[in-house]
């Protein structure tokens, strides 16, 4: 418990430190940035217009100006995404919508990846075996839009299927689900694999064989279980990774969700918006990786974090 | 005196021929048990067994000598100039495949065929020169990180802070700074790129930090510098390699990444994630999808090749699977 404190503290402090820093960084971009029309406007309507943002402040106030609203659980409005409207409102509806989509495909991936990679490992070297590996390298290796772009084109034709997201249609939530489970298979086949062929050469396979117990069995009961522990530690962070969606799919497909926000945001310098993203998405690196090791813990009795404090 | 004598009298017994050097007999050397196993020379031969690497291996130089040397083969046209038809006075646009544009045009008229080849010498440059910086900077930093104790809590928490600002930010700021064009964009990616493997050749070093042979090396007052060059880095070489070799692939999406989201090189660069924008722009008629379709195609083969030799490559330096 006292480990998880000290690491909460310190985790804490590095997300102030990153914050801040986006923060400053944010404050170096040019001031053109926050015009739609910079060189139609005055001086005096550009003085006018920053000072109503505060950007004339010298920097350390408007960091505790910063500081001091988020203690207030205020994030602020947006300033040239969607100007004046609540940032909490712009990402509510975006982050639910990439949440539904990111969820789905990692059941799906995690369902498909699990069952793909042991296949792979029971069938070492057979068909399944090879199937996978060139599924794997195919995935991992070549630019994923590509292949979003090759599904989009040629699945929609082929299935008659609606080319672009539509809340109503469920049949064109399909596209988008695919595409984004497709690499996530890739990567849990992989994973699995390599752990479950790990732990098929280890002492205690053997002496389960030995003993006459059902190549079934062995898979199941015993492999499987170590195999996934190292896979418990993904877990919990790919689930909270969700909500930042994809930038390919939700693009490629008009998703209205969090894919390409944070990109848009900067891009636009929204300075609240980008603030707050970058805040939801270091809390969430953090608190995923904890919430992983916990669960490894709880998976592995032998794993003790307190004692290898040093690791991390 | 008495020593003086045997020592004379032994040499007066000594048999001259004992100091002729003496032939090399390898079956001779079998019966001690002596090897003349060289690492290099066993990772290549693990290495040609495998069929489909070598067959990439050899896909790939042809293809990475083919971009080099397309610029001067007769008959070539320029990646960047825009074709105009003598007859009616109006560019080459969208021109299907055929024997004047092999790969067809695009929609200004420019040359696909050579804009692809110019696109693939740019973003092989792009990759290379990225993985070998991410290799040089996350190795040394890796290294340093892993073995001495001291740096530990230091550089972790730069790692922390550095991996969690969103690399559109810096990238975005760099831009604004320099100018974009090539050399940018391969200073931004090794900026955010070298982390990565910062951390895993830390990781790496960490497991095999406290083992005996280098307890031992640290007893007998070997310098760190040493212990580093000599005892853990050779340990690393194959997943070194293996990194280094999914560095190019990864560099080269993350270019097309770049380009996707309107922050890769300028559009009158040709490079492989420009052009797949291009394409994706016309993706939507059937008749234009070949503009999408051959700089997809290419762009899989390197990465695939790539991918599957660094792999089959880190493989076969590893000793386990040595003879």
């Amino acid at each position: 418990m006292k480990y998880y404190a000290i690491r909460l503290l310190r985790s804490f402090l590095t997300l102030i430190i990153v914050v801040t820093i986006v923060f400053l960084l944010m404050r170096l971009m040019p001031i053109e940035g926050y015009f739609t029309n910079y060189d139609k406007l005055d001086e005096v309507q550009i003085e006018a217009k920053l000072e109503n943002l505060g950007l004339l402040n010298p920097w350390y106030i408007q960091l505790k100006d910063f500081y001091g609203s988020l203690m207030k659980r205020d994030l602020g409005q947006s300033i040239t995404y969607r100007p004046k409207v609540d940032i909490t409102k712009i990402l509510g509806d975006k982050l639910i919508t990439s949440l539904r989509f990111g969820l789905v495909s990692l059941t799906i991936s995690l369902v498909m990846g699990l069952s793909l990679g042991i296949l792979m490992a029971r069938y070492k070297g057979k068909f399944w075996d090879k199937f996978g590996t060139c599924y794997i390298v195919g995935a991992n290796a070549i630019p994923a839009v590509i292949f979003y772009l090759l599904i989009q084109v040629y699945l929609t034709d082929l299935f008659k299927l609606p080319l672009l997201y539509d809340r109503t249609d469920a049949k064109s939530w399909i596209l988008p689900i695919l595409c984004l489970s497709l690499v996530n298979i890739a990567y849990y086949a992989m994973w699995i694999r390599r752990y479950m062929v790990d732990e098929l050469n280890k002492d205690y396979v053997r002496l389960a064989k030995a003993k006459g117990l059902k190549n079934k069995d062995i898979m199941l009961k015993h492999v499987m279980r170590n195999a996934f522990v190292p896979m418990a530690q993904y877990l919990p962070a790919s689930i909270l990774y969700t909500v930042s969606g994809s930038i390919y799919v939700e693009s490629l497909f008009s998703i209205p969700g969090t894919g390409g926000l944070l990109v848009t945001a900067i891009q636009r310098q929204d300075n609240t918006l980008v603030q707050a993203l970058v805040l939801l998405y270091s809390s969430i690196g953090i608190v995923g990786l904890m919430l992983g090791d916990i669960l490894m813990a709880a998976f592995d009795p032998r794993i003790r974090l307190s004692h290898e404090g040093g690791s991390r | 005196m008495t020593s003086k004598k045997i020592i004379s009298k032994m040499s007066d017994n000594i048999d001259p021929s004992l100091f002729e050097f003496a032939d090399c007999d390898e079956s001779k050397s079998e019966l001690i048990g002596y090897s003349n196993y060289s690492f290099w020379r066993s990772t290549i031969q693990v290495f040609i067994k495998n069929k489909a690497a070598v067959a990439l291996l050899i896909l790939i130089a042809c293809v990475v000598l083919f971009t080099l040397i397309q610029p001067y083969l007769p008959n070539q046209k320029s990646p960047t100039q825009i074709y105009i038809n003598p007859e009616t006075n109006m560019q080459y646009r969208n021109v299907q495949p055929n024997e004047e544009f092999w790969f067809g045009s695009n929609s200004i008229g420019q040359d696909l065929w050579a804009r692809i080849w110019s696109g693939t010498r740019t973003s092989l440059l792009i990759g290379v020169a990225v993985g070998l910086f991410e290799a040089v900077v996350g190795i040394t930093v890796g290294a340093l990180w892993g073995y001495v104790r001291k740096l530990d809590a230091i550089i972790t928490e730069i790692y922390n802070v550095w991996d969690n600002i969103p690399s559109t930010v810096v990238l975005i700021i760099l831009t604004y700074i320099m100018k974009p064009s090539i050399p940018t964009i391969i200073f931004a990616m090794c900026m955010t790129g070298w982390l990565q493997m910062a951390r895993f050749v830390r990781n790496l070093i960490i497991i095999i930090r406290d083992r005996e042979y280098n307890l031992a090396s640290r007893c007998l007052g070997t310098p760190t510098s040493r212990i580093i060059t000599k005892n853990l880095l050779p340990y690393l070489v194959s997943v070194i390699m293996l990194r280094m070799a999914l560095a190019i692939p990864l560099a080269i999406g993350s270019e097309v990444f770049l380009s996707y989201i309107g922050m890769g090189l300028p559009v009158d660069i040709p490079s492989l994630g420009n052009l797949i924008n291009e394409g994706r722009a016309l993706m939507m008629d059937p008749n234009q999808r070949y503009q999408l379709f051959f700089p997809a195609a290419v762009i899989s083969v390197v990465t695939i090749s790539f991918y599957v030799i660094g792999n089959v490559f880190a493989d076969s330096a590893d000793p386990r699977n040595h003879v």
